[in-house]
């Protein structure tokens, strides 16, 4: 994994108290609030906050996959066993999703996804723009509502909003965290 | 195509399923959700007619959710060499109530008979024990299926994976309920959770 730059600090005006939340903070406060308890994940550095917040809290289960689509029949079989769970993937991951996410229409259940976007603004690696540029409606021909947070202040109302149509109405939803909001990955010798 | 000495599919998920209690049994695409369906339908039988890979997956989120009860996880050799990676996932979180059994005909009986990998060459209990599950077998007599049953209800010493080498005869098709939301919402409500 490699660290991220800060996202540009013009989507971070100072005039904020200090004492504000960082965005990944405002998550997991989110998937406190809305009982989730499994959190299947394919690392990645624009997640690597939440990651540690879910697996120092002991309401949360982390569980790292191999791959993706691992991540989307776990919460089949979370829902079908009573419990809540949300998707952690980078874009990359969205296509090796594609035919375990049948199960979102099969069985309705309140999918939820919280995806980094690579591929976008600034991007240096050029493989990553083809899937990048293909995610959003990737998830779309696959009937999954897509939301987008590409600056700090809109994270906390827009995952609200997508955890409240997952979990409520049975919506299955992804919301991509733009590269925007993450800051470009940099790549140094 | 039969081969002698090996054991008869409907046969061996009838003797797993036979005394289940309250165990939740996942079958994987393809035949293995028949032979749970001719074993008798249940309300906590989760039937999967797709989703191809995702039957150990599926079986590790229930176990998770509902630690006190037998998880049983019933598929095919094809199956779960889709799903190969799930074995490592479910080596790490180590569920102790989660049971996979593997009917394994080495061959893509739904499609034709094709030879799967376990023909040959993939061998799945050295898989599920090189990824850290611990109680690993394989299995070729009714004797040791009774026994496996019971040990099944067992919902502290798992995970467990076991290999059955079936005969490759293609049954009858039982077919069960191929409605997703009907049948994950039955295990729901035999589970005590309201519809939304």
């Amino acid at each position: 994994m490699h660290a991220r730059t800060e996202a540009a600090s013009e989507t971070a005006p100072e005039t904020k108290p200090e004492t504000k939340l960082s965005w990944p903070e405002e998550i997991f406060g989110i998937l406190q609030r809305f009982d989730v308890r499994q959190v299947p994940y394919v690392p990645d550095a624009g997640h690597s906050q939440l990651i540690e917040r879910v697996l120092g809290a002991s309401s949360m289960r982390g569980i790292p996959l191999t791959t993706e689509e691992e991540g989307v029949a776990l919460l089949a079989g979370a829902w079908a066993g009573g419990q809540r769970g949300v998707l952690l993937m980078q874009s990359s991951g969205v296509g090796n999703c594609v035919n375990m996410l049948s199960l979102t229409q099969i069985f309705r259940f309140p999918f939820l996804t919280l995806v980094t976007m690579r591929g976008e603004w600034g991007e240096f690696n050029p493989w990553q723009v083809p899937m990048g540029s293909s995610t959003q409606a990737v998830f779309e021909l696959c009937g999954i509502k897509v939301l987008r947070a590409s600056h700090p202040d809109e994270v906390r109302e827009v995952v609200e909003a997508a955890a409240g149509q997952a979990y409520n109405a049975c919506t299955p939803t992804a919301v991509l965290l733009s590269q925007r909001l993450i800051g470009a990955k940099v790549f140094t010798k | 195509m039969s081969k002698a000495n090996l054991l008869d599919r409907r046969a061996v998920v009838s003797s797993l399923l036979a005394d289940r209690k309250q165990a939740i049994a996942v079958g994987g695409l393809g035949a293995s959700t028949y032979d749970i369906a001719a074993a008798g339908d249940h309300d906590r039988n989760l039937y999967l007619w797709g989703a191809m890979g995702g039957a150990v997956m599926i079986g590790l989120g229930i176990a998770l959710a509902q630690p006190k009860l037998p998880v049983v996880v019933i598929t095919g050799d094809g199956e779960m060499l889709m799903g190969m990676g799930s074995l490592a996932t479910v080596g790490l979180q180590k569920p102790a109530n989660l049971t996979i059994v593997v009917l394994d005909n080495e061959v893509y009986g739904e499609t034709g008979g094709q030879a799967s990998h376990t023909t040959a060459a993939a061998d799945l209990v050295g898989v599920a024990r090189s990824c850290g599950i611990a109680d690993v077998r394989a299995i070729s007599t009714m004797a040791e299926i009774e026994a496996y049953a019971l040990e099944m209800q067992d919902v502290a010493s798992g995970p467990r994976f076991a290999s059955i080498k079936i005969d490759s005869a293609n049954l009858e098709r039982v077919l069960s309920s191929r409605d997703g939301t009907f049948i994950v919402n039955r295990i729901r409500g035999s589970l005590g959770f309201s519809p939304i």
